[in-house]
């Protein structure tokens, strides 16, 4: 027998926040993802399914943290006996565990070839890049203020910056005529574009390396870059989540390295964010860093932090993994060293279909440009092309536009998370794709 | 420049004598009414200047910014301002003293005891027990018969791994002894309680609206939900004659008083068993505030981190089991646990959101992209959790070491003339020191809480950091004791409390 349950005729509401479709997940950037959930590539089970090239995650060294992780149990288990578990357990300290932190500090100055040194009582701890950037954005901008970030940038800035904070995004548009590097006719057009619109800009978010370009950026740009943020008296964030994947340590430049060439002059703007997902493919550890210049801006973070603080097992374990030497100099080398192949790799098999792509140096994806193949030169076309590479050649790439590129036509193309071999299959689609397309003309 | 305007005319003779004084007295009064409509609802802090010229054109206030001689360092928003003063609660004023000077029975004999932090160490033994025979095949994920780690390197779903929450569903249960049982896919895994609380706050309510509250609460929330929500804290006093159960008049009347201040009242924030007092609340309590809910149409958020700390005889009733039995209105209740106090695991950050809304589950997992619980650590609690007879016989010892600390420390209380409420579950006792304070005020009490953190050296919560409305109550937090400090603990008390009378 059926039951009836009156209905309320008023549902209880919800907030703003709750509704809002700021989180974006509409968007093709996670429609793609969807895509890929629903069939998956899987060499022997599912050879036609769809390849992930649209989540940055690295798995070219996996097998390094492997092997430390099976000849280390003391790092991973306390030890026979499990002494210090019981600090451990009880540890809920906002700090962060002390050797946590040097053990990062250290970690951080090896990337950069010891040019920057770093003090670890400025490190505050969070739950990855993602609840970094938000806290930092909380803390510098109230609502309805504004960020500068340069375009093309990673999707997720949308929903993480903008969210529950409310402030918004201006964009700095960057092209392809100098590579999309950030000049600083861009940056006072954001400021006045903001100005315009009687909006407050509280400060300018880089990434450096760039998502999606996967390039550094070059030091005067950095300079550049500082000196802006200081005439507006603004504060500069950089996203340096990339900088262990910079494919020669030498050709990144940290703003750190640039605030010691200046004697930390002016340096109380700057504000780092670094973390564990990228460099040490490590995303499922949940851990993030804010490094800033401000005293008061470490306080209130770290005050914050409660919210999004890094399990203590976690801290203790990667204390003892980040601060052995050999294990890192060993695995940022070698990671290097990988992630440079793989691209070259990919830009090789993507020339020899006929398309290029923006000269990079970093990072774990290449900015492919296939402006050329478009129907019409507009977001309209890009989007026409992505369905075709989404659903006939099962490839998900994410399209420039979610990333708000002002060109139509380029897209971002994950390498390092999949096999080689993974890789080949998916540019010999690529392959066939253009060359149907070439009979197609013909 | 709208102001300036009109003023130039006046001054260039355009407007006469009357206008000239009228015109400028309207501007003004017209000024003032716009900016108290408009205010922030922030407070006004010293470096976001402009948050108070609101009212003002925004070129104005620009081109002030933009000059930098005379602005001094760069800022921080108004909220991050608000945050970064100095902590000004005791309850946090405790902990830092506390931290500087923290006891120990061997290497710091005459520092202050802590019996203001919610910690609960006396099962720990058992953990590292369970730890030490089972953690190497538990932190590796398992990748078909070998143990590997890309189950646990990789992207996890960030509202936490299935397998985990299947783990939690059934610890839930256990800790209600089988009297309910909890739905996997309704819950949302956090770091921690704290940031569930958070959550739940700005998915239920906007910036502006208010929580009712009964008081006197948990300090923290003061901090966890006003930080970054904006949203208001309402207290609804209880009493000591009742032994600080709320009603739901008192509940009726804080709604009203709301509404005609113009807040919108968006839930009730309730703590069952509830912190500081320990009192559980009973079952037609629970059936009246739904009907009060429903009524009102808002929601009900019941905070139970304390369930599997209950050492009395009270029956402890949690919201699902009364919506379990009903079939109607789940859409507006919601459940805050963790396992930073049931198995003493803070460092662990492990929080659980439990709701019947498909809305608001959607939007919370979304938000937990911020506050997702580490990898590793998922994988070490769902082989805990699941080793069900290990659970079974934590629950048991922990509530009867907690019940034999209690019973001694309330005792000893009690030979010094203390008196604690009656209270069966927690981590703490809720003790009346009225007698003690000079003056029956929030200022003697704070008086009082100042002798016993500076000269009986311990850390503990006078009433009012818990927004509790009759002066001389405090929170002792018993947990972190072991049987031979109690004595050491009433000694010190007793040499203040001689000079109190």
């Amino acid at each position: 027998m059926a039951i009836e349950i009156e209905q309320p005729s008023v549902s209880v509401g919800l907030s703003k926040v709750a509704v809002s479709e700021t989180h974006g997940e509409d968007s093709p950037y996670f429609a793609g993802w969807k895509a890929y959930d629903e069939n998956p590539y899987e060499e022997s089970t599912n050879p036609s399914g769809v390849i992930q090239m649209g989540l940055a995650e690295n798995q070219v060294s996996f097998d390094l943290l492997e092997e430390y992780l099976e000849q280390q149990p003391e790092a991973s288990t306390w030890g026979k006996g499990a002494p210090g578990f019981r600090e451990n357990a009880l540890f809920q300290d906002y700090h962060g565990l002390k050797s946590f932190r040097q053990a990062m500090a250290s970690f951080m100055e090896q990337i950069r070839g010891g040019r920057a040194k770093f003090d670890l009582n400025r490190i505050v701890v969070t739950a990855g890049a993602t609840a970094a950037n938000e806290l930092l954005t909380f803390i510098l901008a109230d609502p309805g203020d504004a960020l500068l970030v340069p375009t093309p940038y990673y999707p997720g800035f949308d929903r993480d910056l903008r969210w529950r904070t409310g402030i918004k995004i201006v964009p700095i548009h960057c092209d392809s005529s100098n590579n999309f590097q950030i000049t600083p006719q861009a940056l006072e057009a954001a400021y006045k574009e903001a100005e315009s619109k009687d909006v407050r800009v509280r400060g300018v978010l880089i990434t450096n390396p760039s998502n999606p370009l996967g390039a550094t950026i070059q030091r005067s740009v950095l300079e550049e870059l500082l000196d802006f943020a200081t005439r507006k008296n603004i504060h500069l964030v950089s996203d340096e989540i990339y900088s262990g994947s910079a494919f020669s340590s030498s050709e990144f430049v940290s703003i750190a390295e640039i605030l010691e060439a200046r004697q930390y002059k002016d340096s109380e703007r700057v504000h780092i964010v670094y973390s564990l997902s990228k460099d040490l493919g490590l995303p499922g550890f949940r851990v993030g860093t804010i490094y800033s210049y401000n005293d008061k801006v470490v306080t209130t973070a770290r005050r914050m932090s409660s919210f999004t603080l890094i399990s203590s097992q976690t801290q203790y374990l990667l204390a003892s993994m980040l601060s052995n030497k050999k294990f890192t100099e060993n695995y940022i080398k070698t990671n290097r060293e990988r992630l440079q192949k793989r691209y070259q790799m990919i830009i090789e098999g993507l020339r020899s279909a006929g398309i290029e792509c923006l000269k990079g140096n970093a990072g774990l994806f290449c900015w492919m440009n296939l402006s050329p193949l478009l129907e019409e030169q507009t977001r309209e076309g890009e989007l026409a092309l992505w369905d075709s590479m989404l659903h006939e050649v099962k490839l998900n790439i994410s399209p420039g536009s979610s990333c708000h590129c002002s060109e139509p036509g380029w897209f971002r193309v994950c390498f390092a998370n999949m096999s080689e071999q993974t890789l080949e299959v998916a540019l010999k689609r690529i392959h066939n794709f253009m060359q149907k397309r070439e009979r197609r003309r013909n | 420049m709208r102001l300036i305007v009109p003023l130039q005319g006046v001054v260039q003779g355009r407007g006469g004598l009357i206008l000239g004084s009228l015109i400028p007295c309207a501007l003004f009064y017209f000024l003032q009414f716009y900016l108290k409509r408009h205010r922030s609802p922030n407070p006004p802090s010293p470096s976001a200047s402009s948050s108070n010229l609101a009212g003002l054109p925004r070129t104005s206030s620009r081109s002030t910014l933009s000059s930098r001689g005379s602005l001094g360092p760069v800022r921080i928003s108004a909220r991050g301002s608000s945050i970064a003063k100095p902590d000004d609660s005791p309850y946090y004023i405790g902990w830092n003293k506390f931290r500087d000077d923290p006891y120990d029975k061997i290497n710091n004999p005459n520092g202050i005891i802590q019996l203001g932090l919610a910690e609960n160490t006396l099962c720990l033994d058992l953990i590292e027990k369970w730890v030490s025979e089972n953690l190497s095949d538990s932190i590796m994920g398992r990748d078909g018969d070998d143990l590997s780690i890309s189950g646990i390197t990789t992207y996890q779903p960030f509202d936490g791994m299935m397998e985990l929450k299947v783990a939690m569903a059934g610890f839930m249960s256990q800790v209600l002894g089988q009297a309910v049982s909890f739905d996997p896919s309704q819950i949302v895994l956090t770091a921690g309680a704290t940031p569930a609380v958070e959550i739940l706050c700005f998915c239920l309510a906007d910036h502006g609206n208010a929580l009712l509250v009964p008081s006197p609460y948990y300090p923290g929330f003061d901090r966890d939900i006003r930080f970054r929500t904006g949203v208001e804290l309402i207290p609804v006093h209880c009493r000591s004659t009742d032994n600080f159960a709320f009603s739901i008049t008192a509940l009726d009347q804080a709604f009203n008083q709301a509404r005609k201040r113009g807040v919108k009242v968006r839930g009730i924030l309730i703590c069952n068993p509830a912190n500081p007092v320990g009192n559980i609340i009973p079952r037609e309590t629970l059936y009246e505030l739904l009907d009060f809910a429903r009524e009102k149409n808002i929601h009900v958020i019941s905070d139970e981190i304390y369930g599997g700390s209950i050492f009395g005889n009270e029956e402890f009733v949690s919201m699902a089991e009364i919506l379990e039995a009903e079939e109607v209105d789940k859409d507006r209740v919601h459940i805050i646990y963790g396992l930073s106090k049931d198995l003493s695991l803070p460092g662990f950050r492990t929080g659980v959101i439990y709701s019947y809304n498909e809305s608001v589950l959607a939007a919370a997992k979304k938000l937990t992209r911020f506050c997702s619980i580490s990898a590793p650590t998922q994988r070490l609690l769902i082989s805990m959790l699941s080793d069900t007879k290990f659970i079974q016989e934590y629950l048991e010892t922990n509530k009867r070491r907690i019940k034999k600390l209690y019973d001694s420390f309330v005792a000893g209380l009690k030979q010094l003339g203390i008196r604690c409420s009656e209270s069966s579950a927690g981590l703490y006792c809720w003790a009346d020191m009225s007698g003690l304070i000079p003056s029956y005020s929030e200022k003697g009490e704070l008086e009082l809480w100042d002798k016993l953190l500076n000269i009986a050296k311990i850390n503990v919560t006078p009433g009012s950091a818990c927004h509790c409305i009759e002066p001389g109550w405090f929170r002792c937090c018993f947990t972190s004791l072991t049987h031979e400090d109690i004595p050491l603990v009433i000694e010190r008390i007793q040499k203040v409390a001689e000079t109190c009378k």
